[in-house]
């Protein structure tokens, strides 16, 4: 009973009513009236998904198609009718080497995500290993006043996804860092914010990749001489900078913008510039800065992919290049899994702070 | 020396052309212990003249004198009650009359502090609602969480901008009790903002017309000879009651028809008839 209960607030927590509504079906607490409801909220959007996925399965089948006939076609007119036949024959008999290489199919994807499973199990094997099996050494090492020795191993799928959330939590980080007490200033002094304004205006849509390449001239040189890979700081500064710019400009808009009433109170309570700020003006802008941090969360992640693979990052983005780079059988395949491993992550991203924000708004007009 | 006195007051917004003159030649004198209404129409400029008693913006020229000094900010011996009580939503009941408890009394230690904060919710009978927050209040409870706050700084004035005005007759009737009762124990002056003439009647000593703006002044002011505490069924039947409700409801009226035949535009009614829809159908 406790764990199902856990199951529903969290689910609720996270707005995926659908685990709920089915918890409920098994449960057999569904009322009559309620399965119009059931329908909507999980026979639909399961239908949907299973449309998509059929959808899919024919588009990849006929491009694959489409891909394979070009290649006998051209088999045959520059090699003959042998050569032709030996391909169509090899491309039936599903061989590695010649299948043609397009949008691969649902099946394929699905199996690719479990080899990367598979690989990931074999790698934290294989690393737990090289721990067990250095751990003397390393204590001896640190005794001396040595580095220990570090596992240096190709990473896996999830460590990818891991390094990725690092990257984008540590520019989410610095974004706030930056942008929020920014924002106060500036929203707090009309002075400020006309000099602010057109930096603001003028530095808000450029690109990630240029932002990118900015970062990189200044980190560049700053770590001059410098040992350690920097791609991991170039990355989530980029990242940053790139995302503040949504919360910047709602905390000013906030701070400015505090509703009247609550400014007489502080005056007429006779509260001090710093009381005022913190007792007034910071709260009644919360629900507005929040609404920032989750378009600033969403665009770090977004513009996360990018930067990774221009920076070398290690990351999901890095992943996709390599792969792309690669041009294994399965690549494009894992590619695609790369590609729902960032939606989906994406998604849970923006319902947690969906809900944070939820949970420090206050209802204005109930309010009053 | 009046306790209250406001001289020559004018005030004006806008600049050039835009300009409007919403008060022109306020006089008003309150003496210390009294309890003054000024009743008056939405819109005759009632909350301005609050916000420059209590010092939240300032008159245009004329001066505002409080106990012999002129107001040039906001004060703690001058606790307001907003029309729409401005309570913080993300403070519960306690924290917003603490907030202002700690500014008004900085020295106090923090139990003290409390104290009054608890001793101030239990005079508006909210104890139990301490912890809630505004928006779990209902309109009467909030308005008596401000009432809180604006006493448990103990002014030594209050001004009550239209405090009841959101409320039902019934919690309307409750609370002018509670604030009356307030304001005998300790007999503080108070003025009140109304545009209800029963309310000012009930509750004050002397009730001042608010002639409507733009440009608006006092009118003349209507004592009250009513004995204290005062009876709502048995006032129904005072003579003197029936006599200054007359003539200040008579006032307020010669105003608005004054008023009314000032309005220079004539709004032209289009011409329509209605469609016959009996014989339509025959």
């Amino acid at each position: 009973m406790k764990a199902s209960l856990t199951l529903g607030k969290v689910s609720n927590f996270l707005g995926l009513g659908i685990f709920t509504t089915l918890k409920d079906l098994f449960t057999g607490k569904l009322e009559k009236e309620d399965f119009k409801d059931f329908l909507r909220k999980s026979i639909v959007p399961l239908a949907s998904i299973l449309l998509f996925i059929g959808l899919w399965h024919l588009g990849a089948k006929s491009l694959y198609n489409r891909e394979a006939d070009f290649k006998i076609a051209k088999a045959l007119k520059d090699q003959g009718q042998v050569a032709a036949d030996a391909l169509t024959a090899c491309i039936a008999s599903g061989e590695s080497s010649c299948q043609p290489n397009t949008l691969p199919s649902p099946a394929q994807v699905w199996e690719s995500f479990q080899s990367l499973l598979r690989d990931h199990n074999i790698i934290s094997a294989d690393k737990a290993a090289f721990i067990e099996k250095t751990a003397a050494l390393n204590e001896k090492r640190i005794a001396a006043g040595k580095d220990a020795i570090v596992y240096t191993g190709r990473p896996s799928f999830v460590d990818q996804i891991f390094r990725s959330l690092q990257t984008v939590f540590a520019g989410f980080l610095l974004a706030l860092l930056i942008a929020v007490p920014l924002g106060i200033f500036i929203g707090l002094s009309p002075t400020l914010k006309s000099s602010f304004n057109w930096f603001i205006q003028i530095f808000k849509p450029v690109s990630p990749v240029v932002w990118y390449l900015l970062v990189f001239m200044i980190v560049k040189t700053i770590l001059i001489g410098s040992t350690n890979d920097s791609s991991f700081t170039i990355s989530f500064i980029s990242v940053g900078l790139c995302s503040m710019w949504a919360t910047l400009v709602n905390t000013a808009m906030g701070v400015s913008s505090v509703d009247k009433d609550y400014i007489n109170v502080a005056k007429v309570l006779k509260l001090g510039t710093f009381q005022k700020i913190f007792k007034v003006v910071l709260p009644s802008s919360l629900p507005l800065i929040f609404t920032g941090l989750k378009i600033t969360l969403s665009v770090a992640w977004m513009v996360l992919i990018a930067i990774e693979l221009l920076a070398q990052s290690p990351g999901l983005g890095l992943f996709v290049w390599e792969e792309f780079q690669n041009g294994a059988n399965d690549s494009n395949a894992k590619i695609i899994v790369a590609m729902f491993a960032i939606g989906i992550i994406g998604f849970l991203l923006d319902r947690i702070m969906l809900s944070i924000q939820n949970w420090v708004s206050f209802d204005k007009q109930d309010a009053i | 020396m009046a306790y209250l006195e406001l001289n020559n007051i004018y005030k004006t917004y806008g600049q050039g052309d835009n300009e409007t003159e919403v008060l022109s030649n306020i006089n008003l004198k309150i003496e210390e212990g009294e309890f003054v209404a000024i009743v008056g129409f939405t819109g005759s400029g009632k909350t301005t003249l609050v916000n420059l008693i209590n010092g939240l913006i300032q008159p245009t020229s004329g001066e505002v004198l409080f106990k012999g000094e002129p107001v040039i900010g906001t004060s703690h011996e001058r606790g307001v009650i907003f029309q729409n009580y401005s309570l913080l939503p993300w403070l519960t009941v306690g924290q917003n009359v603490f907030m202002a408890v700690k500014e008004a009394f900085p020295k106090k230690s923090k139990s003290e502090l409390n104290e009054i904060v608890s001793n101030y919710v239990e005079m508006v009978s909210l104890t139990p609602a301490i912890n809630k927050r505004p928006k779990e209040l209902s309109g009467g409870m909030r308005q008596r969480v401000a009432v809180a706050r604006a006493l448990a700084m103990k002014p030594e004035m209050i001004i009550m901008d239209e405090p009841l005005g959101a409320l039902d007759a019934l919690t309307r009737g409750n609370l002018q009790d509670e604030i009356l009762n307030i304001w005998g124990k300790d007999k503080r002056t108070a003025l009140l903002i109304t545009n209800d003439v029963d309310e000012g009647i009930y509750m004050a000593d002397r009730i001042i017309p608010l002639r409507p703006g733009p440009k608006a002044t006092l009118g003349p002011e209507f004592k009250i000879d009513l004995d204290r505490p005062r009876d709502k069924t048995e006032m129904n039947d005072n003579a003197n009651f029936k006599e200054t409700r007359n003539a200040i409801i008579e006032y307020l009226m010669d105003i608005g028809n004054e008023r009314k035949s000032e309005a220079k535009e004539e709004y032209v009614l289009p011409e329509l008839t209605p469609k016959d829809f009996v014989n339509q159908f025959r």
